[in-house]
């Protein structure tokens, strides 16, 4: 083996070695999800929620009265009627505080993680 | 005495009598039919308030709360008689709703002569004192002496409601001061 061939033979060790080693440092970021949370009997159907950044939260009020998603930080105020569904895409980290501003015994937390 | 406890002294003076009203179902409970005239005549008189509120009022957070007070009320309301309807229920008058009615016109002929603050005043301090006595009777007579499961579970939807409109009355007082 010359001494041109043995260092082409290291430099494709190293390049295979850095690629393993990227994949093992920079693991791929989970696709974003759609969490959906139902408004029923004057309650958020899931109380606690742990989600991450570009992940979006779906309301949908199935009660007989008017509610809102309201981030008590007012990242966000959305209205949603009888019937009908409001959504929001989570845009930074946190622990977000929601509540219905028309009926404020409802409430939810959002933890929004990186 | 502060503006404050006397307005709310003198809202809960006006509902006393219907303390002593649901009191009297102690031993027996109320019947479903009676259960629905309550319910209902309860609503009623709150979208009346809520309707007068809107009329005199110029404040908007008292304004928003009266919305919303008719809003909600007409909706369960609106599930209370359909409810009804189904289960071939005829509402009962009794001395509870009589109670309601006779406290309830008393208040709004009160508020009728009031105007600004005063009226605001008044009405968040009654609102406060009416979804307070409305949801004891709730828990304490009417779920418990309910019969049909459906009518249970619209008082217990009912009862949440009128809790959650307790607390944002109690901040509007708090806001008004």
């Amino acid at each position: 083996m010359n001494c041109t061939k043995a260092l082409r033979q290291l430099a494709v060790v190293a390049l295979i070695g850095s690629g393993a080693l990227a994949s093992c440092s920079a693991p791929s970021r989970p696709a974003s999800k759609t969490y959906v949370v139902t408004m029923a009997n004057m309650d958020f159907s899931a109380k606690t929620l742990s989600a991450h950044v570009g992940d979006t939260i779906q309301w949908v009020n199935k009660d007989m009265f008017r509610h809102s998603a309201t981030a008590k930080d007012g990242s966000f105020d959305i209205d949603i009627d009888v019937g009908q569904s409001g959504s929001t895409k989570l845009t930074k980290p946190g622990n977000v505080q929601v509540t219905c501003k028309y009926h404020p015994t409802m409430t939810q937390q959002i933890l929004v993680n990186p | 005495m502060t503006m404050k406890k006397t307005l709310l002294t003198a809202a809960a003076c006006g509902l006393f009598a219907v303390v002593g009203a649901t009191a009297v179902w102690a031993a027996a409970g109320p019947t479903d039919p009676q259960i629905a005239h309550i319910a209902h005549t309860a609503g009623v008189i709150d979208i009346k308030t809520g309707e007068l509120a809107l009329k005199k009022s110029h404040n908007k957070d008292v304004r928003a709360f009266a919305e919303e007070m008719v809003r909600d009320h007409k909706a369960v309301d609106k599930q209370a008689l359909d409810l009804v309807a189904k289960l071939k229920v005829t509402p009962e008058d009794n001395a509870t709703s009589q109670a309601l009615n006779k406290g309830a016109a008393a208040e709004y002929a009160k508020l009728e002569k009031l105007s600004g603050k005063a009226f605001d005043h008044e009405y968040a301090a009654n609102e406060v004192a009416y979804h307070k006595t409305v949801n004891g009777a709730l828990e304490n007579t009417l779920i418990p002496s309910a019969h049909n499961p459906q009518l249970k579970s619209l008082l217990e939807t009912g009862l949440k409601l009128f809790r959650s409109h307790q607390e944002h009355a109690e901040h509007l007082v708090h806001e008004l001061h």
